[in-house]
């Protein structure tokens, strides 16, 4: 049943790289702007009407 | 830089919109034609392609891969596009997609009832349609990716990540659970046996809940909820952090399904502790759900959809807790066979994916068409239905898995077992039963009335089948990270990149798990008295299969005292070394059969077949008269064997080549000891049931269990 300690090890190991990378994540200021994307998703860009003066249109 | 205009495709949103309640009414239907069996065995009076064994994966599959399956991609493909600014990548892809998986639910509705069967749960459907699923799922995979790859919005939000999630680990679990060997057009055999077999098809199983009924519903709440409430998601930092820790810790969860069977021991730890674990994330993203709605619950007063979401988001976080719990062993010594898990499961299928569906399909409705809601009033009347028919679902079964839990463990003083008959426990949840199936009436009586009021609606409004929109395109930048921009932002930037690493995390979860059992032959001990099933026995295997036994009886004794008292020795894992697939079963609503060799003789097994009720009175077994009359199909039984050869199991070649031979022989012998009973020979005297299939169903029930029985006594 060796198996289970080198389980026990891998386990530690990936769980220790998440812990880093998140520590490391948090101290670089990456999650500084978690707010926009959460708000940008409330607004529709549906049109109600084409808009002829454009020329571009794409799929 | 110009704003673009373009289309986003709401046709192919609405054909999904339709099939989902197509196929939820046809899945719940066919559940209620199953609850129905356990108070009325007799109802469908023996009719093979009706009966519980195989119209219980149906309803299964219809509910998990048709109904919940098709409310996903309605979501997917709306919220997709609006999220990403694009249309879909391709419009053909996305059609191949919608036909090709109602295609896929067709064959699943003929083939299931017809006994087409891998006997894996969640994964019944065999190999032609298994691969189909696959092209199908990469099909929308490839779809999905190239939407990302020509987004306009650099950002992606946080749904999608549970999108892509769901795509990458669903193809890796189907392909791995489905490897088999097929033996015709709709016969195959696992590749792995025994342990293996069981453990792979649970970390396919309860991954199939993480990956298929919890991943892409929480995509739909992080997009539908805010939407419907007007609301951003209460903290975005929490959804990343939900994000990423479940899907690391989901894929280790899977042994919690086998606790106390043949299993090894620190495989069943992994699975506890992980399965623990799930409950931060879980309740991370629960909070993150119904916090969303802080501040607006005057709303949830006024509007149906909220409500829908509220009690959708409480059964989330109501089984996320059972589950961790019921992962404790000491628990699911309690709560495993009994049903507690059928309970468990509804309280996830009917609350958290039902509702959070339904929920959304009112907002879309509102959304695709153009138009108010035909009635709200009914919109109400329907989450009131529904809420008390999860009520009336849930809590009889509750209290039927605690008496059945109850009984079967209880003892007199003299140390025999108060309920040594196993009918008993049965006939006392009887009332539970026809409770449930009540609560299951109410829930359908609620969602036919959503399916009218959607209908009014649609008809009330028009459907704008491509929607203009525009977005500013994006501009090009560097691969790499740009200054000062955040580790994670950059990661959202590179989408193949980061599927990569998610299939990466998932992969090495999946794979620490697995690897080490199918490689080291020291966690399965060899018994030398167990040998592979005879050519008769095989088929009678297959007939096993092909009937869904395994849906009610399990063959894994766990080692308690109340089991082995009821039951006999305790199942080892060496036993199952030659069983492709492995049938231990996960549920008791019968007795475990592992031990039945033996212990009763040949005609009991024959009456009981034809009618349970005469061998035992109350029994709620369904009755195979077909058995009976029908031929055994000898005409596959040497590729069986052949097949069986591939995959290690040591046949002989003198087995090989006299395959039928054999089978003839062993099945002219069970004839002769069905003859020794002067009943049989009144009824049956001019039969040849040497040819029927009950023949090797019963050559296969008497050989279960009985290998180490010769190895005990010589130790002894």
């Amino acid at each position: 049943m060796n198996i289970i300690f080198m389980l026990i090890a891998i386990s530690l190991v990936i769980a220790l790289i998440f812990f880093i990378l998140f520590v490391k994540s948090v101290k670089t200021g990456q999650f500084d702007d978690v707010y926009t994307p959460s708000v940008r998703m409330l607004f529709d860009d549906e049109l109600v009407e084409e808009d002829t003066t454009n020329k571009k249109s794409t799929n | 830089m110009e704003k673009e205009q373009f289309y986003y495709d709401n046709k192919i949103v609405k054909m999904f919109f339709i099939a989902t309640i197509v196929w939820g009414i046809v899945g719940m239907t066919v559940g209620l034609m199953v609850a129905f069996l356990f108070n009325f065995p007799n109802y469908m009076e023996g009719i093979s392609w009706l009966s519980f064994g195989r119209l219980r994966p149906l309803h299964t599959n219809a509910v998990i891969f048709a109904f919940v399956g098709n409310g996903f991609f309605v979501g997917m493909y709306y919220s997709m596009q609006r999220l990403l600014k694009t249309r879909m990548f391709s419009d053909t892809l996305s059609k191949i997609h919608f036909w090709g998986w109602q295609l896929i639910i067709v064959a699943a509705a003929i083939t299931l009832p017809l006994g087409y069967t891998s006997s894996k749960e969640y994964a019944e459907l065999e190999w032609p349609i298994d691969i189909a699923i696959t092209i199908i799922w990469v099909i929308m995979g490839i779809n999905m990716i190239g939407t990302l790859i020509k987004r306009r919005q650099r950002h992606i939000y946080v749904a999608i990540w549970f999108y892509i999630a769901t795509f990458v680990t669903i193809a890796v679990l189907h392909i791995f659970n489905n490897l088999e060997i097929p033996v015709s057009a709709f016969k195959s055999y696992s590749v792995y046996a025994g342990v293996q077999d069981a453990l792979v098809q649970w970390w396919y199983g309860h991954n199939a809940v993480a990956f298929f009924l919890t991943t892409p519903m929480l995509g739909l709440m992080y997009y539908f909820v805010p939407k419907a409430a007007n609301r951003p998601v209460y903290s975005y930092r929490l959804s990343i952090i939900h994000f990423w820790t479940l899907i690391f810790i989901y894929i280790w969860a899977g042994p919690h399904h086998l606790l106390y069977t043949a299993l090894p021991e620190w495989a069943q730890n992994l699975g506890t502790v992980f399965s623990i674990m799930l409950i931060f994330p879980s309740w991370g993203g629960m909070i993150n759900g119904l916090l969303t709605l802080r501040g607006a619950w005057d709303k949830v007063r006024e509007d149906p959809i909220l409500k829908f979401f509220v009690v959708a988001i409480t059964g989330y976080g109501m089984s996320t807790f059972e589950g961790p719990m019921l992962s404790f062993k000491n628990l699911n010594a309690i709560g495993h066979y009994t049903d507690w898990i059928i309970a468990h499961v509804h309280i996830g299928t009917l609350a958290w994916n039902g509702f959070i569906i339904a929920g959304m399909l009112y907002w879309l409705a509102k959304k695709l068409w153009k138009t108010e809601l035909y009635s709200t009033k009914l919109a109400n009347i329907h989450f009131w239905v529904g809420t008390l028919g999860i009520l009336f679902y849930a809590l009889p079964l509750y209290v039927a898995g605690f008496t059945q839990a109850a009984m079967w463990k209880q003892f007199n003083p003299d140390g025999t077992l108060v309920y040594g008959n196993f009918l008993e426990t049965v006939t006392q949840v009887l009332p539970m039963y026809a409770m449930r199936s009540f609560g299951g009436t109410l829930y359908l009586t609620g969602f036919i009335i959503m399916a009218y009021n959607l209908v009014k609606t649609a008809k009330a409004g028009s459907i704008v089948k491509d929607e203009l929109a525009e977005a500013v395109p994006l501009k090009k930048i560097s691969a790499a990270r740009v200054a000062g921009e955040g580790w994670h932002s950059w990661l959202e930037r590179r989408t193949v990149l980061f599927t990569i690493l998610t299939t990466v995390a998932i992969l090495v979860g999946g794979a620490v798990e697995i690897i080490p059992l199918l490689v080291i032959d020291s966690n399965i001990p060899t018994i030398s008295s167990v040998k592979p099933y005879t050519p008769l026995e095989l088929e009678g295997r297959d007939i096993y299969i092909r009937e869904g036994c395994n849906n009610c009886h399990s063959q894994m004794i766990r080692p308690f005292r109340s089991e082995v008292e009821r039951y006999g020795e305790y199942s080892k894992a060496g036993e199952f070394v030659y069983d492709h697939p492995f049938l231990w079963g996960s549920r008791r609503t019968g007795p475990d059969v592992h031990r039945i060799g033996g212990k009763y003789n040949d005609n009991w097994h024959f009456n009981h077949m034809l009618d349970p009720r005469l061998t035992s009175p109350g029994s709620i077994m369904p009755q195979y008269p077909w058995l009976i009359k029908d031929d055994l199909d000898i005409s596959h039984t040497a590729d069986k064997l052949s097949a069986m050869v591939i995959l290690g199991v040591p046949y002989t070649q003198h087995e090989l080549d006299k395959a039928v031979y054999l089978l003839k022989n062993q099945a002219a012998e069970v004839e002769k000891n069905l003859r020794q009973d002067p009943e049989f020979v009144k009824n049956y005297g001019d039969a040849n049931m040497q040819d029927k299939e009950i023949v090797a169903l019963i050559a296969y029930l008497q050989r279960l269990g009985t290998d180490i029985k010769g190895e005990q006594t010589a130790k002894n």
